[in-house]
């Protein structure tokens, strides 16, 4: 590949899906976009990137952006975001919405899905959710993740990853070397593809954001954009929930972080 | 720095689970089946313990079950690691008392999220 190269796709993927590719990622544009050139019947990254700057046939450019982006995923993340939202975060809602009994939850960067199930899976868990409406939307860059999300099947190693054996035994069932979460969790959420550049407001406004890890990919004035329209579309009263090595401060004054509850933003 | 006794009738599996507990920081014991490991624990109970299910002389959920009747057998948090992966023989292991369960194959991710999920680590 040569520095044009490099500079056609770093642009690319800025433009179309905030993704930063700083130096030290650059080798990552050669094991994940080889498969991509070979599938487009490209002999080289240097034709496929060709290809991009001309008239790029159909498709191409999402493969090339969907192929970038991170997939990694795993039940119940980091445990803890899960445990503020159990103790800390749905008491709060409660107490607020015990007029409508109505909670939207927004999982902004879903990958494969594990993150909204691993949130249906602690809403129906919660005795004292019995009666409420509870929407949960899932969103994802990915189209491909986005179908393999809502078909609900995973592999033996990520049924394994972070999901307790109890939710395994209550809400899976085995079906080949996969297994199969119940047809009542994948109901209960709607997914979308939607990028996280575009405009949120159509989705509606959310009562809590988990948008994790994703911000770490975006330069800063990429965050700030992201951010601020996140904030837009947060209650007044709502919550945004980062990854551990995310944050506003710096970034935005229209979220501050809730003292005492790492990684927990609310409007201002 | 806490004990991991790994139960397992296999060398190759008990050597491959060591190598990913030291590397969580655990000192390892070993056992090859339910017998061996009741006596480790009446010696010394672990904080945790790694438990294949079909062994020789004593299998996994018998040894779990007298290991939770002993005098401090509900401290170590027991996590079953074995090729039986139907949903009952899980229920059975977590009505038996198991914290978590583990179907082969492993590798290390799966290993340190269970230590994680039940507070190991």
């Amino acid at each position: 590949m040569t520095g044009l190269d490099t500079q056609i796709l770093t642009t690319l993927l800025k433009e179309r899906s905030g993704l930063s590719l700083t130096g030290d990622k650059q080798y990552l544009f050669e094991s994940r976009l080889g498969p991509v050139a070979r599938s487009h019947g490209f002999k080289s990254l240097g034709e496929l990137t060709d290809a991009l700057r001309r008239s790029p046939p159909p498709g191409l450019v999402r493969a090339v952006v969907e192929a970038m982006a991170t997939h990694e995923s795993l039940f119940f993340r980091d445990v803890k975001p899960f445990e503020e939202l159990r103790s800390f975060i749905i008491p709060k809602l409660m107490e607020a919405r015990a007029g409508t009994k109505t909670l939207r939850f927004w999982s902004a960067a879903c990958s494969t899905g594990q993150e909204p199930y691993s949130l249906a899976m602690l809403l129906q868990d919660e005795p004292r959710l019995v009666g409420w409406r509870l929407q949960i939307t899932a969103t994802d860059l990915s189209t491909q993740a986005i179908e393999r999300a809502a078909a609900g099947r995973f592999t033996h190693f990520e049924v394994q990853r972070g999901l307790p054996a109890k939710y395994l035994v209550k809400h899976f069932k085995r079906n080949g070397d996969d297994w199969e979460i119940a047809p009542a969790l994948r109901q209960a959420i709607t997914w979308k593809v939607f990028n996280l550049l575009d405009d949120p407001a159509p989705l509606g406004s959310f009562d809590v954001i988990l948008c994790r890890n994703v911000l770490i990919y975006f330069d800063q004035e990429t965050k700030r954009l992201v951010l601020e329209r996140l904030a837009r579309t947060l209650a007044k009263d709502g919550f945004l929930m980062l990854g551990s090595a995310e944050t506003t401060i710096g970034i935005t004054d229209r979220l501050r972080p809730v003292p005492e509850h790492h990684g927990i933003y609310v409007p201002t | 720095m806490a004990t991991c006794l790994i139960v397992d009738d296999s060398r190759t599996v008990r050597s491959a689970a060591r190598r990913i507990v030291e590397e969580l920081s655990f000192e390892v014991e070993e056992a090859e089946h339910g017998a061996a490991a009741l006596a480790r624990c009446e010696a010394r109970m672990p904080e945790a313990i790694l438990l294949d299910w079909n062994m020789p002389v004593m299998n996994g959920i018998d040894f779990l079950r007298r290991l939770r009747a002993m005098s401090g057998g509900t401290q170590p948090r027991v996590i079953f690691c074995t090729t039986e992966s139907e949903i009952d023989r899980v229920v059975e292991a977590l009505e038996a008392g198991a914290d978590e369960y583990v179907m082969k194959p492993f590798d290390r991710s799966i290993i340190e999220s269970k230590f994680a999920q039940v507070g190991l680590l």
